[in-house]
C-alpha cells in the first residue's frame, strides 16, 4: 500500500508522456507535409530574432495593456513550472516538498514568488475573460471565430484560473497542517495563500490532509492534462512561438520568394543560356499552392503557432472595410486542413487525395483576391506568422494553373505583355511626358 | 549647373556618346502614363537638373517591372518583364537607380538580384533626403509651406516592406511645415487600398472602400496637404478626397512636388 501513490503517479505521468509524444509526432508529420523551405542560414540573426520576439515578447508591446497582462501569465508559466519539478520528484520519490529542508528560508522566498505569480496569472486570466466576454474586444470575434475557437480561448483561461487556485489551496492547507503535524516540512508563511486560510481553518487535520493531497494531485494531473490539451488547441503557441520565430523570414518583407522553375523556362524562352541551378527539382510540381502540400513547411508551422489573437485581421485593410479576407482565417484554415489530412493519413485514409483542398474547400478566391499585400498582418503578428505568403502562393496557383484570375487582372496581364505597362496605353506614348516637358 | 531644367537625357543617347550617368531615373509606368503622376516625374527631373546631378532615363526602353503581375500571381509574366529589364539595365552597365515608385523600388531592389540584376536602388524620398542633408535643396526661410499642416501617408512598400519611415518625414521637415501624423502611421499605417495589384481591379464586396477609410484618417488630422510618396497612393488618396468632396481645401502632393515648389521651380 505504501507505494500506491507513487505507482499511480508514474502511471499518470507515463500516460501523459505517451499522449504528448503521439500528438507531437503527428503535428510534426503534418508540418512536414509542406515543401522544404531552406531557412537554416544566418543562424546568429535567427537566434537573435527568437530571443527578442518569442522570449522577449518584443512585438506584443505594440499594444501595452494586453502585453503587460500576457507577460504576467508568460512569466508565471515559466517560473511556476520550476515548482512542477518539485511536484514530479515528490510524486516519484513519495516525498513531500523535497526542496524545503535543503533551501531553508530561500524555499519560503521561492514559494512566495511562485504565489505572487500565481495571483498575477489569476488576475490576468480574469481580465482576459472580461475582455473576451464582457467588453467584447472586437478582434476576438469575426466569421472564423466559431464555437470551438471561442470555447477554446475561454477554456484555457478558466483552466489556468482553476490550476492557480489549486496551488494556493494546497499551500494554505499545508500551512495549517504544518502547525499540527511535525512530519510536514516547516516552510514559514506563504503570503498570498494566507488569505485563503479562513476557508480551511475550521477543518480537522484529516480533512486538511485530504484537501491538501487533493489539491496536489489536482494541480499536477491538471497540468499534465493541460499539456496534452494544449497540443489540440490554439494555445500551442506557447511552444511553437520559439521555432516559428527562429524560422522567420529575414529578408525585406517586400521581397517575394522567387520561383527558380519559372526562371529556367523564361530564360529558355528569351534564349538566355542558363546553367541549371541545383535547387530546381527535376520534376516540376504544381505552380503555386492549391493544398497544404504545395505550401512550405514553414507556412504550416506558422498555422500551428497561431493563437488566434486577431491582431493581423484587425489591421488588415480588406477586413477593416468589410471584405471576407481575414489573415487569421487563412492561418486557421491552413491548420485545420493539415489536421484533416494528417488524421486521414494516420487512419490509412486518402489524405491529400480526399477530393478536398485548402483552396476551394476552406479558402475562397474572393478572400485571396482581396489582399492588398500591404504586410500589415505580417507586421502585426507577435510571433512573425506570414499569412501573406500563403495568399500569394494561392494567387500563383489560380493565375498559372487555372488562368482563373479576375477578368481585370487578366486584362492587366495582357497589357503588360503587349504594351509593357499595366494600363492600355501604347508603348509609343511612354516618353510623352518628356516631350511635353521639353516643348515648354 | 544645368540651365535647362527641362532637359531629359536618354540612356541610349548617352551610351552612344560613350557616357554613363551617375544615376538612372526609373520613371515607372504611372510616372510615364498617369496624367497626375507625370507632373511628379517632371518635378523630380527639374530637381535633378537644378542640383546638377548627372542622370538619364531609359525612355522608350523602359517597361513595367512586373510588380503587379507577380503580386497577382502571374510569375511567368513577372519574370519575363524582370529578365528583359535586367538585360537592358545590365547592357548599359547601370549601377545606381532612383525611382519615385515604391513598387518599382521594392521589385528592383529586392527581387531583381536573384534574377541577375544587382544595383544600388534608392527611392526618391531617400534621394531627396540626401540632397537636403547635403544642403543642395530645402529650407529657405519663409518658404511656401512654412507652418502649413501637412500629413504624410506611409506607402506600404516603403514602410513595412522596406522599413523606410524617416526619409519622407525628413523631407517634409525641410519644408519647415507642421507635420501632423495620422492615428495609424509608420508601422501601423493603413494601406491606401491599391497594393497587391488591387490598383488594376475593382475591390471585393465589402462595406467601404479602403481609400475612403484611409482618407478619413488623413482628413481627421486637419492637414491641408496630404503628402504621398507613391503613384498608387496618390491616386487612391485623391479619389478619397474627391469622395469626401474636399478637393477645394485638401491637396494630395508628392514629396518631389513639394520640394520643387519650395525651390520655386514648378
Amino acid at each position: 500500500m505504501e507505494y500506491i501513490s507513487q505507482i499511480a503517479f508514474l502511471v499518470i505521468i507515463s500516460i501523459a508522456g505517451y499522449l504528448l509524444y503521439q500528438r507531437i509526432s503527428r503535428i510534426r508529420k503534418n508540418i512536414f507535409l509542406g515543401k522544404p523551405a531552406g531557412r537554416n542560414d544566418q543562424t546568429a540573426e535567427r537566434w537573435k530574432t527568437m530571443l527578442l520576439v518569442a522570449l522577449g515578447q518584443k512585438k506584443m508591446f505594440k499594444r501595452i495593456v494586453p502585453a503587460f497582462l500576457h507577460l504576467l501569465i508568460y512569466v508565471g508559466f515559466l517560473v511556476i513550472n520550476l515548482e512542477v519539478l518539485e511536484f514530479v520528484i515528490d510524486g516519484i520519490a513519495g516525498t513531500h516538498r523535497i526542496f524545503a529542508p535543503y533551501l531553508g528560508n530561500f524555499y519560503t522566498v521561492l514559494i512566495n514568488i511562485f504565489e505572487f505569480l500565481a495571483v498575477a496569472v489569476l488576475f490576468s486570466c480574469v481580465v482576459f475573460l472580461i475582455r473576451r466576454n464582457i467588453i467584447k474586444v472586437p478582434r476576438f470575434s469575426g466569421a472564423e471565430m466559431k464555437k470551438w475557437p471561442t470555447l477554446d480561448a475561454n477554456l484555457i483561461l478558466v483552466i489556468e484560473i482553476i490550476l492557480m487556485f489549486a496551488i494556493l489551496s494546497m499551500n494554505a492547507t499545508d500551512m495549517l497542517i504544518q502547525g499540527q503535524d511535525e512530519h510536514y516540512a516547516q516552510t514559514g508563511t506563504f503570503f498570498f495563500s494566507s488569505f485563503l486560510l479562513p476557508i480551511f481553518e475550521g477543518m480537522s487535520l484529516s480533512t486538511l490532509h485530504i484537501v491538501e493531497r487533493f489539491a496536489w494531485w489536482f494541480h499536477i494531473v491538471g497540468i499534465l492534462a493541460f499539456a496534452v490539451y494544449v497540443t489540440y488547441s490554439k494555445h500551442l503557441h506557447i511552444a511553437m512561438a520559439f521555432p516559428n520565430t527562429w524560422y522567420s523570414n529575414l529578408n525585406a518583407k517586400g521581397k517575394i520568394a522567387n520561383m527558380p522553375v519559372v526562371t529556367n523556362e523564361v530564360n529558355m524562352m528569351l534564349g538566355i543560356p542558363t546553367e541549371t541551378p541545383s535547387d530546381v527539382p527535376a520534376e516540376v510540381g504544381r505552380f503555386g499552392a492549391k493544398d497544404i502540400n504545395d505550401l512550405s513547411w514553414v507556412n504550416i508551422m506558422n498555422a500551428y503557432a497561431c493563437t488566434e489573437c486577431g491582431r493581423c485581421t484587425s489591421s488588415c485593410p480588406a477586413n477593416i472595410t468589410g471584405k471576407k479576407l481575414s489573415p487569421r482565417k487563412i492561418m486557421m484554415d491552413t491548420r485545420d486542413r493539415a489536421e484533416e489530412v494528417g488524421a486521414s493519413l494516420a487512419k490509412g485514409g486518402k489524405g491529400l487525395e480526399d477530393g478536398k483542398s485548402l483552396l476551394g474547400d476552406y479558402i475562397t478566391k474572393e478572400e485571396i483576391n482581396a489582399c492588398t499585400s500591404c504586410y500589415a498582418c505580417v507586421e502585426a503578428c507577435p510571433v512573425n506568422i506570414d499569412p501573406l505568403s500563403i495568399i500569394l502562393e494561392m494567387r500563383r496557383y489560380v493565375a498559372m494553373e487555372e488562368s482563373g484570375s479576375p477578368a481585370s487582372w487578366n486584362s492587366m496581364f495582357q497589357n503588360v505583355e503587349t504594351n509593357f505597362a499595366p494600363w492600355k496605353f501604347p508603348p509609343t506614348d511612354r516618353f510623352n511626358w518628356a516631350e511635353e516637358m521639353e516643348s515648354k | 549647373m544645368s540651365e535647362n531644367l527641362n532637359n531629359v537625357p536618354v540612356m541610349a543617347d548617352l551610351a552612344s556618346r560613350g557616357e554613363s550617368p551617375e544615376v538612372l531615373f526609373w520613371v515607372g509606368c504611372a510616372g510615364s502614363f498617369d496624367d497626375r503622376y507625370k507632373k511628379v516625374t517632371q518635378a523630380f527631373v527639374k530637381i535633378l537638373n537644378k542640383v546638377g546631378i548627372s542622370f538619364a532615363v531609359l525612355g522608350p526602353e523602359e517597361t513595367c517591372t512586373g510588380d503587379p503581375a507577380r503580386r497577382a500571381g502571374n510569375e511567368f509574366l513577372f519574370q519575363m518583364q524582370a529578365i528583359s529589364n535586367i538585360q537592358v539595365l545590365n547592357g548599359y552597365n547601370i549601377k545606381k537607380i532612383v525611382t519615385a515608385c515604391p513598387h518599382c523600388f521594392n521589385t528592383i531592389k529586392n527581387e531583381y538580384p536573384e534574377l541577375g540584376g544587382n544595383y544600388e536602388v534608392i527611392h526618391h524620398s531617400t534621394f531627396l533626403q540626401q540632397l537636403i542633408n547635403e544642403g543642395k535643396v530645402g529650407l529657405k526661410g519663409g518658404g511656401e509651406f512654412k507652418g502649413k499642416k501637412i500629413t504624410y501617408h506611409d506607402s506600404c512598400y516603403l514602410g513595412r516592406a522596406n522599413n523606410i519611415y524617416e526619409a519622407p518625414r525628413e523631407v517634409l521637415a525641410a519644408l519647415d511645415a507642421e507635420l501632423v501624423e495620422m492615428k495609424r502611421c509608420k508601422t501601423n499605417g493603413l494601406c491606401c487600398g491599391a497594393g497587391g495589384a488591387q490598383m488594376f481591379k475593382d475591390s471585393e464586396p465589402g462595406k467601404k472602400e479602403v481609400n475612403v477609410e484611409r482618407t478619413e484618417d488623413a482628413l481627421a488630422t486637419g492637414a491641408s496637404i496630404i503628402a504621398a510618396a507613391c503613384p498608387f497612393c496618390m491616386t487612391m488618396m485623391r479619389d478619397g478626397v474627391k469622395n469626401k468632396e474636399k478637393e477645394e481645401s485638401v491637396q494630395v502632393m508628392d514629396l518631389a512636388e513639394l520640394i520643387a515648389r519650395n525651390e520655386g521651380i514648378i
